[in-house]
């Protein structure tokens, strides 16, 4: 029997010449990653657990995004003991303020995301690149800390959905447009412990970054990972960025895939998830007028650089409305560096709203714009669960970028077609 | 193993936002991040769990984040086992890889009700519940890992494995 592209990495990295869902195996890790957060539990479970050493320092990244610049001193402590491991092991990937960006934003930057890749992290979104053909899974810190010390990693063979896209885009539609239809029509566990897979002619509109932002978007349907077939929009991407050799995936004729789902993207429109679940989504006409208080532009999902170009062509010249308060957060300092001169900086600033260094922040409660009791945001991040911005009283509104640079300008949840029409 | 204790009940999707919201994941002492544990669903939950009691949850049982902080403090308040109909994956691979024992069963969940008295046997698998004089057949651990849970966890079993 055939294999799906997510088995097919499997088969290779256990060095078996087949797998099948179900199957238990141990694999061989191309990169393993943490973050401010879950790194220092790692470090504990490491250093409790004696090992020698790290398998190896250039498959290792650790990047401190989630409070930081330091949000206050027990962040501090936290960044401050995985500076003083990737000191004492010479961790090669190591990125602290200055150089640090949000992690599934920086790696693919780095170039230290490849198709045909076995990469755990954890953090949930590391799922994102699979928008480059690798397989990429979230996972634990114990888990982080036997891989940094082993290379390897168990994992249960996951059975697959797969999504044959088709058609284009409209106007302001999004890769964040499709991921939550998709979440909305197969809810939050309709991928529970699988593959999801994208394919098809529709890939062809789809640019790398709305990938990034669909495979980011698995975990929210409860996928194991999610992995778009490599075409040539991902070999420009890789090229320049990634020099290793690499090796691209295609499913088997005869792959079997648990469930197959066909979706022509011209059909897709703006769509946004209530709160509190992904699944929740409505489009237009469902809206209703829902007043807000603050919009979010960022996080691993959608602070790259062509939702900052969105936002930006929505913003400029405009007022975000009197009382909204708007976050704007590049995803790395490249982001940034490339957002400033091209002038999307300059517009948001006279459009009102405020521009941020790099961080996951606001988007887990975590700091720079946390919500108080009864106050909603529409955001650009991935989860809307109870208290997940702020007070358990707040709500998220997850939407596209171009749906929330809309709604900062009318104040409450609009569509980019209202502000600048079919243009 | 058996374990017996009182049930705390909760729905589909329990995130691990509400098992430990991040505003609290700069905290690295044990014992004040367990003081957070289920704050955002069940304010009592913290002031009422004894060792041994036992969470039954719905569908998705922690989905969200990777946060391992979610079965630790879980772990670490007492509650001697986690019976939901489905576990989110990645809080199942954590809840295995430090030894917090969870178990997948349909009818279990749909039969308990808060405040129930239950008793596992986790060599079987059965869940018996002494309030409503019930049993019910959890779906087995694959051997590879049950080898994890005997070992005490994943780095164990790695240790021995060397």
């Amino acid at each position: 029997m055939g294999m799906t592209m997510t088995q097919k990495i499997l088969a290779k990295k256990a060095g078996l010449s087949s797998v099948s869902a179900g199957q238990l195996i141990n694999a061989d890790v191309d990169m393993v990653l943490g973050n401010d957060i879950t790194t220092p539990v790692a470090i504990d479970e490491f250093e409790k657990a004696r090992f020698d050493g790290v398998f190896n320092r250039s498959r290792i990244s650790i990047v401190l995004d989630h409070f930081t610049p330091n949000k206050d001193i027990k962040a501090a402590e936290l960044s401050k003991r995985c500076r003083q491991f990737a000191g004492k092991y010479d961790i090669e990937n190591f990125y602290d303020v200055g150089e640090m960006g949000i992690e599934h934003a920086l790696l693919p930057e780095k170039g230290l995301a490849a198709p045909g890749e076995l990469i755990v992290g954890a953090d949930s979104h590391t799922c994102t690149y699979g928008a480059l053909g690798a397989f990429s899974t979230g996972f634990g810190s114990t888990d982080m800390a036997a891989v940094m010390a082993t290379g390897k990693c168990w994992f249960k063979v996951p059975s697959a959905i797969r999504f044959n896209l088709t058609g284009k885009l409209k106007k302001w539609v999004s890769g964040k447009d499709v991921i939550l239809h998709i979440i909305g029509m197969i809810g939050v566990d309709g991928a529970l412990y699988q593959s999801m897979e994208f394919g098809g002619d529709g890939l062809g509109c789809l640019s790398i970054d709305d990938r990034l932002t669909m495979a980011n978007m698995a975990i929210e349907a409860g996928g194991k990972n999610g992995i778009f077939e490599v075409d040539d929009i991902t070999r420009e991407y890789l090229n320049g960025r990634v020099s290793r050799e690499y090796t691209e995936v295609t499913p088997d004729a005869d792959a079997p895939y648990e469930k197959v789902i066909d979706l022509d993207l011209g059909s897709i429109r703006p769509t946004v998830a209530f709160p509190h679940l992904p699944e929740n989504t409505r489009t237009e006409e469902e809206w209703g007028d829902v007043p807000i208080d603050q919009v979010v532009i960022g996080s691993c999902t959608n602070g790259r650089i062509s939702d900052l170009r969105i936002a930006a062509e929505i913003l400029k010249g405009r007022k975000i409305a009197r009382g909204i308060r708007c976050i704007i957060i590049p995803g790395t300092q490249n982001i940034y560096l490339e957002a400033m001169r091209a002038g999307y900086v300059e517009t948001f600033i006279q459009a009102g709203c405020v521009v941020s260094t790099p961080t996951c922040g606001p988007c887990l409660g975590g700091y720079m714009g946390i919500l108080a009791p009864g106050e909603r945001c529409v955001a650009t991040t991935n989860r809307n669960f109870v208290g997940r911005m702020g007070h358990v009283k707040s709500e998220v509104y997850l939407a596209s970028p171009a749906v929330a640079a809309a709604s900062a300008i009318a104040g409450k949840i609009a569509s980019p077609d209202k502000i600048k029409g079919g243009e | 193993m058996e374990a017996t204790g009182y049930v705390f009940k909760y729905g589909d999707n329990i995130d691990t936002d509400v098992i430990i919201p991040a505003r609290y994941l700069n905290i690295s002492d044990r014992k004040e991040l367990v003081s957070h544990c289920m704050e955002d669903i069940d304010k009592d939950f913290i002031k009422k769990v004894k060792p041994g009691d036992i969470i039954v949850g719905g569908y998705n049982f922690g989905c969200g984040s990777s946060r391992e902080h979610a079965p630790m403090v879980i772990k670490e308040c007492g509650v001697s086992c986690v019976i939901a109909k489905s576990f989110a994956r990645i809080f199942y691979r954590n809840a295995i890889n430090i030894g917090m024992p969870i178990l997948e069963c349909e009818a279990a969940s749909d039969a308990i009700a808060s405040g129930d008295q239950v008793k596992i046997d986790f060599d079987r698998g059965k869940i018996y519940n002494i309030t409503k004089n019930e049993t019910y057949k959890a779906i087995p651990f694959p051997e590879f890992i049950k080898e994890i849970i005997q070992a005490g966890g994943l780095l164990n079993s790695i240790k021995e494995k060397k």
